[in-house]
């Protein structure tokens, strides 16, 4: 289980995650979506007790991340979005030297090794220096070797970023078994539908800023047709609060900080927008401005789901 | 010690650097050139000689010359070694894995270290039988010999933490070794001037008992090496000659650089992984 404390990173005056709130139930697998730059690789190295937060915090199984780093790093396992490898060592040698880097004993990793070899499928390249690897075989190795100490919680940062179509397949059935293994996977990716099929639920991340968070579809369904409205008034705040809350298509009413203007979710088509601007100037409402405002999340949610091929 | 052998890092390390035919190559290409070297100076030397013979003083000087020759090497070698162990880690993209492995920092630094410098510890080990020649000539003693060796070895340690302490705390690998090398030319070269210009101000008689040359002449590897062939070079540091410190340079060398290696290796395993607690308020 993964919790998220108000978790903010700032390098210098830029703030890369702004309180971030999140929690993975144990078990579920959860994919981080958002453009580069939003900051999901900052996310995964403060989890991965690589970065230390400017303020807030996070728990994995109930540990600490500031308080006990070293009991959090035997219980993740973590892949980072750009690595490199000992070239020398051969794929075996690789997860060996991991292995024992983990305290496993010598018998318990040779009896390991073959096994997460089959997993990732790498059992006929075990003796292939790592260099001569392709990425997608690396990136699976190293897959591999974030599994070594059996860690119930994976966080794993865009592990099919830079393969080709068939090996994105093939590393997306390696990670539905390990869903299927019960483990808790945070991933993440730069784009939707990669992550879509797979995922118990989704959080979209913008700016360092959590923008939604759900399951595809209700994410889906909140964006359809609905979009933001702050109409600005000239007095007469309550008449036109009554007046909005009347209208069937209106959700969310809220008043503004300003004190004088309203905000509302419409859900409906231009058409029915501008009726129901007609029906207010009718009603006396002294509407001084009407403005619809473009959510983030649209914008977001277009950009990550463009131009790629949902499969 | 039994975690020693059983660190991973130094375990790889070994099992890349002992696996190239390469690196055994470069040690047998050590070896000849500085038999040869011996032997070219025992040729010229007989052949001067009057009577065809190599005097024990002779081969005192050789012993010299071949002790000067290793720390130069080893001078000039460890920075080049280990300012780019951590760094190199991280500009390949390894170090974040390593870091997030249960491997305890200390651990990760011991081993980086030791492996970093074994290389050379056996180029120097494998290098003392050559000196068994200038043995058969006397002049030396075996206990000498032995020194000598603990005092490379000692060197090495002291002198590659502080190549880790660049590598862990800068980023850059070429800046790492600028620094580490910045500093092992000061702590050579920079300090044997320094000392000769402070020990010219004291015999200039404008300061009597003056410790400041000492403390020079105790950080310098070389003169301190000097000080352990011949024990009178640096008679003008004690109480009869002005400088007026009797405590021997050897271990204040040793004490010196005991606490330089502890304090290097501190820091750099304090600093190898970042500080996770959040600091309150900026
Ligand atoms: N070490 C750093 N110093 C300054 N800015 C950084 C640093 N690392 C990341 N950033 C910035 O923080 C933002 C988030 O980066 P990152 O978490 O890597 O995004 P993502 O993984 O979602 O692509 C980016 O704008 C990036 O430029
Ligand atoms: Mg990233």
């Amino acid at each position: 289980m993964i919790e998220i404390i108000d978790l903010t990173k700032k390098y210098g005056k830029f703030t890369a995650l702004d309180s971030l709130n999140l929690t993975i139930e144990k078990g579920t697998v959860f994919g981080f979506v958002g453009q580069n730059g939003a900051g999901k690789s900052t996310t995964f190295s403060i989890l991965a007790t690589l970065l230390s937060p400017t303020s807030g915090t996070a728990y994995i199984n109930g540990h600490n991340i500031s308080k006990e780093p070293k009991t959090v790093r035997s219980q993740i396992g973590y892949m980072p979005d750009f690595f490199g490898v000992y070239d020398q060592l051969k794929a075996v040698e690789y997860l060996d030297f991991y292995g024992a880097s983990y305290g496993i004993s010598q018998s318990e990793r040779s009896k390991l090794i073959p096994q997460l070899l089959e997993l990732v499928n790498l059992t006929q390249k075990q003796d292939s220096y790592v260099d001569v690897l392709s990425r997608g075989m690396k990136q699976r190795l190293c897959l591999a070797r974030s599994l070594i100490h059996d860690p119930e919680v994976l966080i794993l940062d865009e592990p099919a970023s830079g393969l080709d179509p068939r090996a994105r397949v093939e590393m997306r059935e390696i990670l539905k078994e390990l869903k299927n293994m019960g483990k808790t996977i945070l991933i993440s990716s730069h784009i939707l539908p990669e992550l879509a099929e797979m995922c118990d639920s989704i959080g979209i991340i913008d700016q360092g800023r959590l923008v939604a968070e759900g399951s595809v579809n209700e994410i889906q369904q909140r964006l359809r047709g609905e979009k933001l409205i702050i109409a600005k008034l000239y007095r007469e705040l309550d008449r036109a609060v009554n007046f909005f809350e009347d209208q069937p298509l209106v959700s969310q009413l809220a008043k503004r900080d300003d004190g004088e203007s309203l905000q509302f979710m419409f859900k409906g088509s231009v058409e029915e927008q501008v009726q129901m601007l007609k029906n207010a100037l009718l009603h006396d409402i002294p509407i001084v401005s009407f403005s619809e405002i473009e959510t983030n999340l649209e914008d977001v949610f277009m950009e990550i789901t463009k131009g790629v091929e949902l499969s | 010690m039994r975690n020693l052998l059983l660190n991973p890092v130094l375990n790889k390390e070994f099992k890349l650097r002992f696996r190239s035919f390469k690196g055994f190559l470069g040690l047998a290409f050590y070896l000849l050139a500085l038999s040869i070297l011996i032997i070219g100076f025992i040729y010229l030397d007989t052949r001067n000689s009057p009577m065809g013979l190599f005097r024990p003083d002779q081969s005192r000087s050789m012993f010299m010359m071949l002790s000067f020759i290793q720390m130069g090497l080893i001078l000039f070698i460890t920075p080049g070694l280990t300012a780019g162990v951590i760094s190199g880690e991280r500009e390949k993209q390894t170090l974040n894995i390593l870091l997030t492995t249960n491997q305890s920092s200390t651990s990760i630094i011991l081993g980086k270290l030791i492996s970093s410098v074994s290389f050379l510890l056996l180029m120097i080990v494998a290098s003392m039988p050559i000196y068994s020649i200038v043995f058969l000539f006397g002049g030396i003693s075996p206990g000498q010999v032995v020194t000598i060796l603990g005092y490379y070895i000692f060197t090495i340690f002291a002198f590659g933490s502080i190549g880790i302490f660049f590598s862990t705390l800068i980023r850059r690998t070429i800046i790492a070794m600028i620094s580490t090398y910045g500093v092992t030319l000061f702590l050579t070269a920079g300090t044997a001037f320094l000392y000769a210009i402070s020990m010219s101000v004291n015999q200039m008689g404008m300061a009597t008992n003056n410790p400041v040359p000492y403390f020079f002449a105790m950080l310098n590897p070389m003169m301190n090496l000097l000080g352990f062939l011949e024990p009178d070079a640096f008679r003008e540091l004690s109480s009869q000659s002005g400088v007026g410190i009797d405590f021997p340079l050897w271990a204040a060398y040793l004490i010196s650089y005991t606490i330089i290696f502890l304090v290097m290796l501190m820091i750099s395993i304090r600093k190898l992984r970042p500080n996770m607690k959040v600091r309150s308020k900026e």
